[in-house]
């Protein structure tokens, strides 16, 4: 079992609060992804769970018993760190059998699951090695190994890929995934790349400032943003914002257009801009697109194949039913 | 970044460094080379002591008889051991803590202890005098340890602390997830993590206190004098005896040279103060 539940959870260090009371729950076996901007708290908020820092004020439950003040080992979850964490004067083996020897598990039992959990994340063959002798991948999954062989009620991640480089990230993504979909327990995933929340989340967490701004599966977050950030933020490339005479035209202070749901033709479309910078992707070609009022530049996602050069004068047009609108406030319009 | 250097200039660079280092250790090589004289030898003009004079370990002899060199090497080893570990038991605790829970004012502690570093130490010498007196501290091996344990107590912290600091926290936390009391996360984690550290520091302090002069001198007499003393011994008022005086040097210098030598690795990393990694 793995519930996790945040009753008016509060955090300052002195006088800043990072975390304003906040309230979230988290069910069991649920894939939850806190995602934001650098010091938007969710690092924080996913070591007030571990227990790592001390709430100010307010109240978490694991599986329904009040944990607040209980110490991390006491908790029953596991972490994964950004910097791995391992433990560099210990073999692999040793290092996966850390948590179990601190659990005075008998030796037997600590072998069956070391030898399980090497099985399962690739590294039979290096469980005599230090961990100063793994690429960053393999530390990665040790690190991994360490936390699942506890079985605990839930695991912690903090930013576990962002050391790795681009490609590996993306196997790992996978591999995580799996992991998770194998033992159906539940995991919280910090991140600040919301392409890793909208591929592996259940539900996503945004948050700003150390507020929520919004709590979803990613096709909700993807398909209606609760607010101007969250609509910025989820998506990649941005959403493109459209202020002014445009957007009062819909009757909102703002409105918002994802750059895949922009036509792009050589005439006869609402709006006319001048090519900037294209990116060719292969599949995509995102375009900058110069002088659309109210939107400089309006970044449009067009076929691999699209043929435009820099200064050509190109017509757009936006899917009606996929336009966004918020009100001065920020916040979305029905 | 790797520099093209011409071979001329890699053979001018070797030998500077080379005559550098002889001018530094040619003091010592002229004492080793003088204890090996006799003492009419030692006062002629250099190049006679090198080239027309005979070699005698009667310096040596005369020294052994005319005092206890084992009791001064024990009394140095007791004093340089001991206000070290001492130091230890008190350093560690505060270095973990200045490490791993830092205050607001760690840093001005951590400055303040340095500076006291900076204090000529001739300026307490009274009020410790006293104190030792009226604590019947004189001339005992205790109190000669705790004197040079304070000494050095600022540095062991600093150096234990820069070492501590180069364990990442996030280690510590994981050892914490995984469920280790702060026992075990000292015993399991830290300490293994910290012990080419703390090896460095052992040494270093050993050296700084077999070495220390100024306290050892100036507090004890007979009973508690270490090697310090026991050089400064041979130059007396009865006048300058070179050969005896370089005999008594050697013999005291020995045991710390040999040792430095064995561990030159260790110390180089200790003097670094834990910059290079």
């Amino acid at each position: 079992m793995g519930r996790i539940q945040l009753k008016q959870v509060q955090k300052a260090f002195g006088d800043v609060e990072v975390i304003p009371p906040l309230d979230l729950e988290i069910n069991d076996g649920e894939f939850v992804v806190f995602v934001g901007p650098s010091g938007c708290g969710k690092s924080t908020l996913l070591r007030l769970i571990a227990g790592l820092e001390d709430t100010t004020s307010g109240v978490i439950e694991i599986d329904g018993a009040d944990a607040t003040d209980l110490p991390p080992a006491k908790r029953g979850l596991a972490m994964v760190f950004q910097s791995y964490a391992l433990y560099p004067h210990m073999s692999v083996r040793k290092n996966i059998a850390f948590p179990m020897r601190m659990a005075k598990m008998s030796q037997e039992e600590q072998d069956k699951r070391i030898d399980a959990a090497a099985k399962a994340l690739n590294l039979t063959d290096y469980l005599d090695r230090r961990p100063g002798q793994l690429s960053g991948g393999q530390r990665q999954r040790v690190a991994i190994g360490r936390a699942i062989v506890r079985e605990p009620a839930a695991f912690l991640f903090d930013e576990p890929l962002s050391n790795l480089d681009a490609a590996l990230r993306v196997g790992m993504r996978m591999e995580i995934s799996e992991l998770h979909k194998k033992l159906e327990t539940t995991m919280v995933y910090v991140t600040h790349d919301q392409v890793e929340a909208m591929t592996m989340a259940d539900k996503i967490v945004v948050l700003q400032a150390g507020v929520i701004e919004q709590v979803g599966s990613p096709l909700e977050l993807y398909r209606t943003p609760r607010n101007l950030f969250v609509a910025g933020f989820i998506g990649s490339p941005k959403m493109n914002f459209i202020q002014g005479e445009e957007a009062a035209k819909h009757g909102a202070q703002t409105i918002g257009i994802r750059p895949e749901h922009i036509d792009v033709s050589m005439s006869g479309g609402q709006w006319q801009g001048t090519v900037g910078v294209a990116e060719h992707l292969g599949s995509d070609t995102f375009i900058h697109i110069h002088g659309i009022p109210g939107c400089d530049p309006m970044t449009v996602r067009a076929d691999g194949e699209v043929t435009v050069s820099y200064g050509d004068t190109v017509s757009l047009t936006p899917r009606s039913d996929q336009i966004h609108k918020f009100d001065a406030n920020g916040l979305r319009m029905s | 970044m790797a520099r093209a250097v011409s071979n001329g200039k890699k053979i001018a660079n070797t030998a500077i460094a080379g005559t550098v280092g002889f001018l530094m250790f040619f003091p010592i090589l002229w004492i080793l080379i003088l204890s090996f004289k006799t003492e009419e030898d030692a006062i002629r003009a250099p190049l006679e002591i090198l080239f027309s004079s005979g070699w005698t370990m009667d310096s040596f002899a005369a020294v052994q008889a005319r005092s206890d060199y084992f009791k001064h090497f024990m009394n140095s080893v007791t004093i340089s051991v001991g206000s070290t570990f001492l130091g230890l038991l008190i350093a560690i605790p505060a270095a973990w803590a200045m490490a791993f829970v830092p205050a607001k004012r760690t840093k001005d502690v951590l400055m303040w202890m340095l500076s006291t570093k900076m204090l000529p130490p001739v300026g307490v010498l009274i009020p410790i005098y006293l104190i030792f007196r009226d604590f019947g501290l004189l001339d005992t091996r205790i109190g000669l340890t705790f004197v040079l344990m304070m000494i050095n107590l600022p540095i062991i912290i600093w150096m234990l602390y820069t070492y501590f600091k180069e364990i990442p926290g996030e280690i510590l936390e994981a050892a914490r997830m995984d469920g280790a009391s702060l026992r075990e996360e000292v015993i399991y984690v830290l300490t293994p993590m910290a012990i080419p550290g703390m090896a460095s520091t052992v040494l270093l302090n050993i050296i700084l206190a077999w070495n220390e002069a100024f306290w050892t001198l100036n507090l004890t007499a007979a009973k508690a004098a270490p090697l310090t003393a026991f050089i400064a011994s041979y130059s007396s008022p009865e006048g300058l005896f070179y050969a005896k005086l370089s005999a008594a040097s050697i013999m005291a210098i020995a045991p710390i040279l040999i040792m430095g030598w064995f561990s030159q690795k260790q110390l180089v990393r200790g003097l670094t103060f834990g910059a290079v990694k």
